[in-house]
């Protein structure tokens, strides 16, 4: 994707492929201990005065400046665990297949099963297993730029890992962070997770088919996530019956 | 657990500073964190101890700095201390607040042993 970047070694824990890939390049790298000496040394200070994230969010500068020059639009889609994510990304896949070029990366801890769903849409998708880690972060993601090349003026949605603490702090270079919550959870959400909803610039309400059971109050939720970011839009629908997609869908058409 | 994924950052930064300059060791790290960056010191400095293991940062003193947050009113424009992202403007009550300063997280200085 990038000729001036010197790419980095992929960190051990973390794999990277295709679906439908083996897993390869994952060889392990063992820092040589480091030796003590038994002399006497002295302390001296270092001033460094850099931001703990700073490699990451130049990393995402990089990633930024590469969507920006093919005209991608990359989205970090960020929730809890299971809030639906990888269901809207197959309803949303279906319903632009044709319209829209559009690609996928699916981060998760472990397994490779959202990334078969997402493959059996049709769009190309590459998986990121973080192992322990609990966030992407911008070099997996150029990482997998190198595996995957996005089309010009296309989306790339990219399913962060279920969380929302960690992915709120590291930048991926994407556009914007969308961020999903389902009406079974509690509609204080955005008041628990504030830097979350402060970071992302969409907030998808989902799984409103099970309004009726449920004692989730939509515009609850709505006015605590404005009190945290004022500038937050809002879509409420169903990944499963389809009601209100065509609104994020516009909003998508629009990003591009 | 977000410590821990910045106690790694932090060790990583801290061991190629520390490579770089000659060290043959870390003793001591000086961190400043923002009150609103949402980390808590002493899960910090729990996890940092872990994530320095087999490191040249192993067995550093990790002094944590806080930064206290400061908000700014985007309706009226009053400038007041923010001890959260959900604050509300003491002198109108708005929520619309601009956050400017808190969320650091910066490693300030290193102390380090050399050959
Ligand atoms: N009733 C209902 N279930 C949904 C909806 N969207 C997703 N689900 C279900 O919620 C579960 C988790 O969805 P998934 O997309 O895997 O969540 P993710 O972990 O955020 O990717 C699955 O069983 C989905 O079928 C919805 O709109 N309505
Ligand atoms: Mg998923
Ligand atoms: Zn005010």
């Amino acid at each position: 994707m990038c000729d001036s970047c010197g790419c980095s070694q992929p960190d051990n824990s973390v794999t990277i492929r295709r679906a439908g890939q083996n897993v390869s390049g994952s060889a392990n790298h063992h820092h040589a201990p480091h030796h003590h000496h038994d002399r006497p040394v002295q302390g001296r200070i270092v001033e460094v005065r850099e931001a703990v994230l700073g490699k990451n969010d130049a990393l995402a500068a990089h990633n930024r400046e590469f969507f920006k020059n093919r005209r991608v639009v990359a989205l970090n889609l960020v929730s809890s665990p299971g809030s639906g994510k990888t269901t809207i990304l197959e309803r949303t896949i279906r319903a632009l297949l044709g319209e829209i070029p559009m690609a996928v990366i699916e981060g998760d801890q472990q397994t490779m099963l959202d990334a078969e769903r997402i493959e059996a849409t049709g769009a190309p998708v590459v998986q990121v297993n973080t192992g322990a880690g609990c966030h992407l972060d911008a070099d997996m993601v150029h990482q997998a730029l190198h595996q995957m090349e996005p089309a010009e003026n296309s989306l790339l949605f990219i399913e962060n890992v279920g969380n929302l603490v960690c992915p709120a702090m590291f930048d991926l270079g994407e556009a914007a962070k969308v961020v999903i919550i389902s009406v079974t959870e509690g509609e204080d959400k955005p008041l628990k997770y504030p830097a979350m909803f402060d970071a992302a610039s969409l907030c998808l309400i989902n799984k409103i088919d099970l309004l009726p059971h449920v004692d989730f109050e939509v515009a609850r939720c709505r006015e605590y996530a404005l009190r945290v970011n004022r500038r937050l839009e809002f879509f409420e629908l169903s990944a499963r019956t389809g009601e209100g997609m065509p609104g994020w869908l516009d909003w998508l058409r629009s990003r591009l | 657990m977000h410590e821990m994924s910045l106690a790694v950052s932090i060790v990583e930064l801290v061991s190629g500073k520390a490579r770089a300059a000659g060290a043959t060791k870390v003793t001591a790290i000086e961190l400043e964190v923002g009150k609103l960056s949402g980390l808590m010191p002493e899960a910090l400095a729990f996890c940092f101890e872990a994530a320095a293991r087999d490191t040249l940062a192993q067995g550093a003193r990790l002094e944590i700095r806080e930064v206290e947050g400061g908000g700014r009113c985007l309706a009226c424009g009053h400038a007041f201390v923010l001890d959260s992202l959900l604050a509300q403007c003491p002198q109108c009550g708005g929520y619309a607040v601009e956050t400017v300063q808190g969320r650091e997280l910066q490693v300030v200085s290193l102390t380090i042993d050399e050959e």
